[in-house]
């Protein structure tokens, strides 16, 4: 059982390790990758760099350094994130308990952009196979995604129907499935009410429901399923970082606010120091 | 406090009411139904008797779950005077609940 689980190895998670390790707290990193800092090619305007430094480099050194001081850096994915009243996290590899766990993995994923999509979210379109699986026993479902996470609320929605397809729009499908597979890109969603048709390049397919969960879980698919309040898809938390959910914080990007290093770090380690006080009073 | 209703008590209890209630679609297994569930009663409190809170389990109540086609819960369901007023789906904060539903 660790005392903290931070998820995302950016400046943000790695910040807050690192204050959970010095407090000396049992702490586990786990990273996936290297989000979109990973894909910043120069930093300027960060404190004490004299020379621009790229974002893989500057996250690189962000994990030595968690590293160093004794942090324990895993690189896997986190699927699905159970509560009451510990924290259980599966893992593409494993499976971790935790006390408190801290999302950090940076901003939140974007929707399927497509014609329609909006005007059926909750009435046919859902985010969370969980919450809305139920009600659609034995109705035609249809899952958008092509990794561990399509995998995961496939294994959840096969309680409640064997009538499931899974559409891909246009991505490789990365995962074994036993379920039939569209590869084409998603062209448009339609029909009545809440009935929906989902129109691809090549077809069109009736369904009565439609799930997304498109590549990787991102913090508002966790906090989602965990009942933790989002507003316009960023984590809602206190002024000490905990949502709504106790235990349960979040920091950085996916909190919302301005999108930059400065104000991750300090998210980091202020989730940290609340963290630690929240571990004492627990 | 929220009150249970069921099939059989829906027309007394929301349909009948003096007051505007607010119906919760909700079940045990959904977490963030839960979690919205001390929103709601808050909300109760802080209208002191002007709105109620009316709770449908879908896993018991599938007949009204589909009468009022949710599908996705948690959803609530806002009426007045016997009238479907609004409709709000998820959960959130009180504050921007009311704000949704018009209350």
């Amino acid at each position: 059982m660790y005392d903290a689980i931070v998820i995302g190895g950016g400046p943000s998670g790695a910040t807050a390790a690192i204050y959970l390790q010095r407090f000396k707290k049992n702490v586990l990193l786990i990273m996936k990758d290297s989000g979109a800092l990973g894909k910043t090619a120069h930093i300027d305007n960060y404190y004490g760099f004299v020379e621009t430094i790229t974002g893989p480099e500057l996250l690189e050194r962000g994990i030595n350094q968690a590293k160093r001081l004794g942090v324990e850096v895993i690189e896997d994915e986190v699927l699905s994130i159970d509560s009451f009243p510990d924290f259980t996290l599966k893992t593409i590899h494993g499976e971790y308990k935790s006390k408190t766990v801290l999302l950090a993995t940076g901003r939140n994923q974007v929707n399927l952009r497509v014609k329609g999509f909006d005007n059926f979210i909750g009435k046919g379109i859902s985010y969370c196979a969980i919450c809305d699986g139920f009600i659609y026993r034995n109705k035609k479902i249809g899952l958008v995604g092509n990794k561990e996470f399509m995998l995961e609320e496939l294994d959840i929605l096969k309680n409640f129907s064997e009538d499931i397809t899974i559409f891909t729009n246009g991505m490789t499908m990365d995962v074994p499935a036993d379920k039939p597979v569209v590869l084409d890109k998603i062209k448009e969603i339609k029909d009545a009410e809440t009935l929906n048709k989902v129109v691809t390049e090549n077809g069109e397919y009736d369904v009565d429901v439609l799930f997304i969960a498109i590549g990787s879980p991102s913090a508002s698919d966790f906090a989602l399923r965990l009942g933790a309040f989002l507003e316009n898809n960023n984590i809602i938390v206190e002024e000490n970082f905990m949502t709504n959910v106790p235990g349960l914080f979040a920091s950085g990007d996916c909190i919302g606010g301005l999108l930059q290093i400065v104000k991750a770090t300090s998210d980091g380690a202020h989730a940290a120091i609340a963290i630690n006080k929240y571990l004492k009073n627990k | 406090m929220p009150v249970k209703v069921t099939t059989d008590t829906f027309k007394k209890e929301v349909l009948e009411s003096e007051v505007p209630v607010i119906v919760d679609f909700w079940a045990q297994w959904c977490r963030p139904c839960l979690m919205l569930a001390p929103v709601l009663e808050e909300l109760e409190k802080d209208f002191d008797g002007k709105v109620k809170i009316a709770k449908v389990n879908v896993d018991e109540e599938g007949y009204l779950a589909n009468q009022y086609r949710i599908s996705s819960i948690p959803t609530v369901l806002l009426f007045e005077n016997g009238e479907f007023k609004n409709q709000v789906i998820g959960l959130m904060r009180k504050e921007d609940l009311v704000k949704r539903l018009g209350l």
